[in-house]
């Protein structure tokens, strides 16, 4: 319980913190340079399987209920509402928020965290704010490139290999979806990009006991974010479901 | 004096005379586990003073505490007329900026070379050309002997290097404090001989009140103006070198003579009846060791905090050992 206020209470510090000078521009584009590296091509891989599946699943499904007109429609909003935010979140937490803890968390048992304090800076202000920052642009590209990605690899696999006619994928898509399915999409997943940055330098400054407190600081970031951004993933969906009006109902 | 040319582009006025720092009745403890209570000591301004103590008796927690890196749950630190425990976190980071310090590793960033963090404060907090930035790094690292090794990042070199460009880092500032946690732990003698000698000397040069945390008691023997020993969650003893080299306490006499006989066992303080044991046993306690001499600066010009050999005994009434100061 006190870990959650101390958590909490790092990031009001770190929010203050975003809109403080001097900005960190270097250390922010490093940042997004090297949470990119790490995690688009991860992304990509995972969300070519996961569009083609959506596709081949719904493919059939649709057949079934002889709605065919509707699968294009259908599987892009899958992959752009749902599978889009779930691939970035997982890719965050995975790959980008547990390299930020074990680089954080190396500099907290080398004492450069507390070198800094004592040379002046607030490590939170110079290192957690870029990460934060990048790992939110990060996310909301990742999921540009993941719903691109998706909605190609259903395109794929509903018109190429099942048969389907084109005209039909892209007129159903012009049926259902809109566009705040992927402002939504976006919004999520920069919401989990701040929260795993968050999670992930909490954890990386808080590390202790030699590298082996690195390690179970990395691992304890990856299972929490992974709870948070699925809790959060359900949270908002909710809530767009309330405030956005749908089409066709 | 080159060091006296003040290069943090017209802060802190060189006064020449380091800072003094009073602790009064600091306490501190992990959430159940206490580590050190009612610590008061005064670190006279200008004076190297150096702290022992068995290991995890919480040294290092009390240089953090000193640094404000670590809150204390009762007591006060006072530096200048300001109360370090009461800051607020903004005020914190303008009284570190008369703090040099020097971690047991050096604690350089991991991601820039040798140059680039002896640079780090001067960039981060002076407005100086680049040049000139060059002109005082140079010059640290020619102090602790690093020149050439500038363009190297701190994985590639050794313990003992990294140490030494730690503390040409934390010297760049000219800071009026310094406070140095085991400076010779991993360093082989001949080092540890060099790096004292670089304390004394600096002490001459800058006036820095200094800080010394250190298992080596050859260093605390010979290098401070001041010993205090941190032992069972206290401090069992604080004052001048001569002092606690002549004291027959038996905890400092044990710990500063490295000797088995005494109070302190393998794991923390024996208990009675090891102690009743040594006692009926009729172990004799040898006798102390004559005081050394005090390590001089290299140019052979005296330092500011110097008193001369036997002076506190003398004063204080105590013959000190057979064969001491010479
Ligand atoms: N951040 C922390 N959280 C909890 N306990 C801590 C923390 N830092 C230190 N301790 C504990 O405080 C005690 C004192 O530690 P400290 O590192 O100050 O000892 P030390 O005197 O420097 O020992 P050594 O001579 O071996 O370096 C230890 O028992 C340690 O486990
Ligand atoms: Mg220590």
């Amino acid at each position: 319980m006190r870990t959650v206020g101390e958590f909490l209470i790092f990031c009001g510090h770190a929010i203050r913190a975003c809109f403080k000078r001097p900005w960190q521009i270097r250390e922010f584009i490093d940042q997004a340079w090297f949470i990119s590296s790490v995690s688009i091509a991860p992304a990509a891989l995972v969300s070519i399987p996961f569009g083609a599946v959506i596709a081949l699943q719904l493919g059939s499904l649709v057949r079934q209920l002889g709605a065919q007109s509707f699968t294009g429609a259908a599987s892009v909003l899958a992959v752009v509402r749902e599978a889009g935010p779930i691939v970035t979140a997982l890719v965050i937490a995975g790959a980008g928020g547990s390299a930020i803890c074990a680089d954080l968390g190396a500099r907290k048992i080398r004492e450069e965290l507390d070198a800094m304090r004592v040379l002046g800076i607030d490590p939170i202000q110079r290192l957690v704010v870029p990460r934060v920052v990048a790992s939110m642009l990060v996310a909301v590209l990742l999921n540009g490139v993941v719903s691109v990605v998706g909605v190609a690899g259903g395109y794929f696999f509903n018109v190429v290999l099942q048969g389907g006619t084109p005209g039909a994928y892209l007129a159903s898509f012009q049926a259902l979806g809109q566009l705040p399915d992927l402002v939504s999409g976006e919004i999520k997943a920069m919401v989990f990009g701040l929260v795993a940055a968050l999670v992930a330098t909490y954890l990386g400054m808080n590390a202790k006991g030699g590298p082996k407190g690195v390690g179970d600081a990395v691992n304890q970031s990856v299972v929490i974010t992974f709870m948070l951004l699925f809790a959060l993933n359900f949270i908002m969906t909710a809530i767009y479901f309330q405030v956005i009006p749908q089409k066709g109902s | 004096m080159k060091f006296f040319c003040n290069t943090t582009g017209g802060s802190p006025d060189y006064t020449g005379m380091g800072v003094e720092v009073r602790v009064n009745g600091l306490t501190k403890s992990f959430g159940q586990t206490p580590v050190w209570s009612e610590v008061s000591l005064t670190l006279p301004a200008g004076e190297i003073s150096v702290l022992l103590g068995p290991s995890g008796t919480g040294k290092s927690v009390f240089l953090k505490t000193l640094v404000g890196l670590l809150p204390p749950d009762r007591g006060e630190i006072w530096i200048e007329d300001r109360d370090l425990t009461k800051l607020k976190e903004r005020e914190l980071y303008e009284v570190r900026k008369l703090f040099g310090v020097l971690f047991q590793d050096g604690a350089l960033f991991g991601s820039m070379n040798i140059y680039d963090n002896v640079a780090f404060p001067l960039r981060e907090h002076t407005k100086l050309k680049e040049s000139q930035i060059k002109e005082i790094v140079s010059e640290k690292l020619d102090m602790v002997g690093l020149i050439g090794a500038e363009t190297k990042l701190p994985g590639e070199i050794s313990g003992g290097m990294r140490k030494r460009a730690g503390l040409a880092r934390a010297l760049v500032l000219n800071p009026q404090i310094v406070l140095f946690d085991e400076p010779d732990s991993g360093l082989d003698p001949v080092r540890t001989a060099y790096l004292n000698q670089l304390i004394v000397d600096l002490n001459q040069q800058l006036d820095a009140t200094i800080l010394i945390v250190t298992h080596d008691i050859n260093t605390a023997r010979t290098v401070p103006d001041n010993i205090g020993l941190i032992y069972h969650g206290h401090l069992a003893m604080f004052g001048p070198r001569e002092m606690l080299l002549s004291s027959e306490e038996p905890v400092v006499r044990q710990f500063l003579n490295a000797q088995r006989i005494g109070p302190i066992g393998m794991t923390e303080e024996k208990d009675a009846d090891e102690l009743a044991a040594e006692a009926a046993a009729g172990v004799d306690l040898p006798p102390l060791p004559a005081i050394p001499l005090q390590l001089r600066p290299s140019n052979g010009q005296p330092r500011r905090a110097e008193r001369a050999p036997g002076e506190w005994c003398r004063a204080n009434g105590i013959v000190p050992p057979w064969g001491s100061f010479q």
